[in-house]
């Protein structure tokens, strides 16, 4: 715990977004994560981004399960919505929170043990679905919350704490995604914000599912040497496939083109993402080709950058054709027409 | 750029503004540490063994600390550091067991101070417990100087002035009082190892206009109040003029208040930014109904028959940056009485000119600024004397500097060999998440000066004005400290990058990045660092990636959680004490004299 909340004195010099809201607006409690957990430091990077974007906090829902990732939403935007749900439910109890309110923004933090295992499922079908939420994964291969026993994620040969090596194979998160058809699928470092906001707000922006895997050392059970999650081996063994920028729908984006080698993507709100790809023909569209780009690397190596986007696809309410007003907010007699018209339905089907 | 080299004190020292700004470097967050504390009597001799006089600053000073005073950038108004200099002085206990102690036997050595002003006391006090003989010449009848004829009563009072004067006389001081030198001559050729001359600068400025030697109602400022001071004026006309806008000025017009004045008017040529007098006594004056009339230029003094009518100004409009001025027209003010505070300048009749003491062309004493000496070895100026009128705390300062040159001296060391300044940095952990100081940051505001009601406080030309902080004040105040001393100290090698210092810094300080010469990475921090006069503190290039940590002093509230968050303590909270060395041992405070480290010692475990 730290000994005091973070001092109201700001910087002279401190901005304000579209909303007249400064940075300091977006934040949260205190943490109270281990010192140097990466987890704060993704924390920090969703705080800018929602800033950035201007987002206004009372039409945000921080949606997420348990473990040291799923306490996370307490450290930002207190002004927002928000339910903190069982052991690996985040998934199913945004994906009812979606098809009660489409008018949110939704950001879903999990972590490796509560979206790889316990929750492995519902993370499935709410990918399958297309669910329009931003899926954060703070993947740092251990339980630390129950002392540093392995995670699904851990890599085989990474060593614990205590020197033994994992056996079991990983499960990979990104593959996983793209093979259910994930619409937007990244991977980031908590120790790179440079890479990790822009990708967040192009994961905000997205229509859809955008599974965010964030590796995020753990500094208490997993920073050490023999440990594949640790900052020094995610630094020494990251391989970035694209580097992207994202220009929301109010810019001017022309100005922001001629990036060499720079590849546009329009999303669905009009915004704008770019792309460079860092290895010669990479080509985040690609499924296929990025399936095998990935398939193809050495194991160990951490592939980083906004991996793969569909920008066309079709979110949950789409698919459903649901109506455009959110179900929470339409009338009684609406949503529910009696059992007069029930009847009738099933004289249809007599 | 380079890495930051904080083995240098002068580093961390900058870093606490107030301490860097003041002239005698008065270890201030200490000091108001120990008032939270309550600890008032450790305070008072914190404050004494810098600057000598906490009673008489406490009150007087022009605190060149508060405009440095970091809480200013952050919410406008810096700590009220004077005041709880005050605060010390009021509550202080008995203290003449924390003295120094005189030795008995002497060292020989003789050493004549002219003028018993802040700078020669000072000398005094850092002589005597040396062993020294010291003998003061003094003009008037009672020690202080200006601090006694130029500061009225209501401002300081006499026992608080006496008192602290009294504890350097006490110290076996010769003062010869109604002695004022009149050859320099004879003093050096009488059997003294040194001579100090801090006789301040007594001479007001004169106002060369038409009528000026035609009535004995126009009265030179800093004689006037010597004169109020020592009783021998006591009513003035009702109708006032004073002349000129800086302090004295300020003084002038508040003493004619109590002593008849009911229409004054304070003449400024002008606009109100370009006024010397400091903004607080601004406001006390006008307070008391004193009209402060801006861009009116004296012409004339109008005597009618032998008798003071009052003057003619021209008005003026000025340009932008009140360089140039043009006449609108001219108006005639009445007055009884009219004072000049157009400055002052020292002045030496009595020094003779053929005894190698050499004087510039405008005949102001040559004198080094380190060493004070003049060019005649063994001579020593201090105070308003050294160059020109400045104030008690560069006095004070001053004569700590003249007081280790004449220990070189008497000794036959080069007066030129300075002693070193040293510094302490301890570690401020407890635990976890747990500091010996009290770090959070409290938005209370600036507390006011409570002050004498307006129709009690003339009844008696010394009636103290200012009441002081209560104690409710004081708590509050000292919580406005931002305990700058408490400096974040890195060791680049244990850093991980893990970022925890830099998202959980509340005011935007610290970021890591590639090195890059100065101005452009002052653009490219977590919030641009345009405050040139403020550090960047750049580390060594950090284990992982090589890049820097670079931190921006300029707003940095020292709430520690930059080392609190950093898993592992790269960063620590560390008290930072300057080791001031003055005449005598390096770094020797005396026997029975806390230093500002041991004054803490008691918040650290056993």
């Amino acid at each position: 715990m730290p000994s005091i909340s973070k001092p109201i004195a700001t910087h002279p010099s401190l901005q304000r977004n579209a909303l007249g809201l400064n940075i300091r607006d977006y934040e949260g409690s205190m943490s109270t994560l281990c010192a140097g957990c990466g987890h704060d430091s993704i924390t920090a990077a969703l705080v800018r981004a929602l800033w950035e974007l201007s987002l206004p906090p009372h039409l945000l829902a921080k949606m997420s399960g348990i473990g040291c990732s799923s306490k996370t939403p307490a450290y930002f935007v207190n002004g927002a919505h928000g339910f903190n749900s069982a052991h690996g439910r985040m998934p199913a109890v945004t994906t009812g929170a979606i098809a009660a309110n489409r008018d949110l923004t939704y950001i879903g933090i999990s972590g490796d043990g509560d979206s790889l295992s316990i929750g492995i499922g519902h993370m499935c079908h709410a990918i399958r679905r297309n669910v329009r939420l931003l899926y954060l994964i703070e993947n740092n291969g251990v339980y630390g919350l129950t002392k540093g026993q392995f995670s699904a994620s851990a890599d085989i040969g990474s060593k614990s704490k205590r020197g033994e090596p994992n056996e079991m194979a990983p499960i990979d998160p990104v593959l996983l995604a793209l093979s259910l058809g994930a619409s937007f699928v990244a991977r980031g470092f908590s120790g790179d914000k440079e890479q990790l906001v822009p990708i967040l707000k192009a994961a905000l922006a997205h229509n859809g599912l955008a599974l965010v895997d964030v590796i995020s050392p753990c500094v208490t059970f997993n920073d050490h040497s023999g440990s594949t999650k640790s900052y020094l081996y995610t630094r020494n063994h990251d391989l970035k496939a694209t580097e992207s920028d994202f220009v929301p729908p109010a810019q001017e984006i022309l100005a922001t083109i001629g990036q060499n080698g720079a590849t546009r993507v329009t999303m669905h709100d009009g915004s704008v993402l770019q792309f460079k790809s860092v290895p010669d023909g990479y080509n985040p569209t690609d499924r296929q080709g990025v399936v095998s780009y990935l398939m193809s690397q050495k194991p160990g190596e951490v592939v980083t950058g906004l991996l793969f986007i569909d920008p066309s696809s079709a979110d949950l309410h789409e698919m459903q054709r649901t109506s455009d007003t959110p179900l929470a907010r339409l009338p009684f007699e609406k949503l529910c027409p009696g059992s007069e018209a029930l009847d009738r339905l099933q004289q249809e089907f007599r | 750029m380079k890495p930051t080299d904080v083995q240098d004190p002068n580093y961390f020292h900058k870093v606490v503004d107030c301490q860097w700004a003041c002239p005698a470097h008065t270890n201030v967050p200490e000091y108001i540490r120990l008032i939270a504390q309550g600890r008032y009597t450790d305070a008072y001799i914190l404050n004494r063994q810098s600057n000598v006089f906490p009673a008489i600053l406490g009150r007087t000073c022009d605190r060149p600390c508060e405009p440095a005073c970091r809480r200013g950038r952050l919410d406008g108004k810096p700590v009220a550091i004077c005041r709880l200099k005050r605060v010390a002085a009021d509550l202080c206990g008995e203290i003449s067991h924390l003295l120094p102690r005189i030795p008995t036997s002497k060292n020989g050595k003789r050493v004549a101070c002219i003028g018993a002003g802040p700078a020669s006391l000072t000398v005094a006090n850092d002589l005597m417990p040396l062993g020294y003989e010291v003998d003061i010449f003094e003009k008037q009848g009672k020690p202080g100087g200006l601090m006694r004829s130029n500061i009225p009563a209501f401002r300081l009072p006499e026992p608080v002035l006496a008192s602290e004067i009294d504890l350097i006389l006490n110290m076996g001081v010769q003062i010869r009082y109604n002695s004022p030198v009149e050859s320099m001559r004879e003093l050096l050729a009488a059997s003294y190892d040194a001579v100090f001359v801090g006789s301040g600068a007594p001479r007001g400025k004169d106002l060369d206009i038409p009528g000026r030697y035609d009535s004995d109602r126009i009265h030179i400022g800093i004689d006037w109040l010597e004169s109020v001071a020592f009783g021998h004026i006591d009513s003035i006309g009702e109708r006032v003029l004073i002349i000129g806008v800086g302090n004295t000025a300020m003084d002038c017009c508040r003493s004619s208040r109590r002593l008849g004045g009911k229409d004054i008017k304070v003449m400024a040529r002008r606009p109100r930014r370009f006024f010397k007098a400091s903004p607080w006594e601004l406001d006390d004056s006008e307070e008391e109904g004193v009209d402060i009339v801006i861009n009116h230029a004296p012409k004339s003094f109008v005597v009618e028959n032998g008798a003071l009518k009052g003057m003619l100004f021209e008005r003026l409009e000025w340009d932008a940056d009140a360089r140039r001025s043009r006449t609108l027209d001219e108006i005639f003010l009445p007055a009884a009485d009219v004072i000049l505070a157009i400055g002052q300048e020292n002045a030496f009749p009595w020094i003779e000119r053929d005894i190698g003491i050499e004087f510039d062309k405008w005949d102001v004493p040559v004198v080094d600024e380190t060493t004070m000496q003049s060019t005649r070895p063994g001579v020593f100026f201090g105070g308003d004397a050294a160059f020109g009128p400045k104030n008690i705390i560069w006095a004070v300062e001053h004569g700590h500097q003249a007081a280790i040159s004449i220990h070189n001296y008497c000794a036959g060391l080069p007066v030129a060999d300075r002693p070193p300044q040293g510094m302490n940095l301890v570690s401020q952990k407890m635990g976890l998440s747990e500091w010996s100081y009290h770090n959070d940051y409290n938005p209370a505001q600036r507390q006011k000066m409570r002050h004498v009601d307006l129709v009690e406080r003339f009844e008696k030309l010394s009636i103290e004005v200012e009441l002081g902080f209560t104690a409710e004040q004081t708590a509050r105040e000292v919580e406005r400290c931002l305990n700058c001393d408490i400096e974040t100290a890195f060791t680049p090698k244990l850093c991980i990058e893990c970022d925890a210092c830099i998202d959980v810094c509340p005011v935007q300080c610290l970021t890591i990045a590639r090195n890059d010469d100065e101005l452009p990475l002052r653009s490219r921090l977590s919030a641009p660092a345009m405050n040139l006069d403020q550090a960047l503190y750049v580390s060594a290039p950090l284990p992982q990636t090589a890049r820097i940590m670079a931190k921006d002093e300029d707003v940095c509230v020292h709430c520690g959680l930059c080392a609190e968050r950093c898993p592992t303590a790269a960063w620590d909270m560390q008290k930072f004490e300057l080791l001031i060395s003055y005449a005598g041992p390096s770094f020797d405070l005396g026997p029975g004299v806390i230093s500002g480290n041991n004054a803490c010692t008691n918040t650290t475990p056993a």
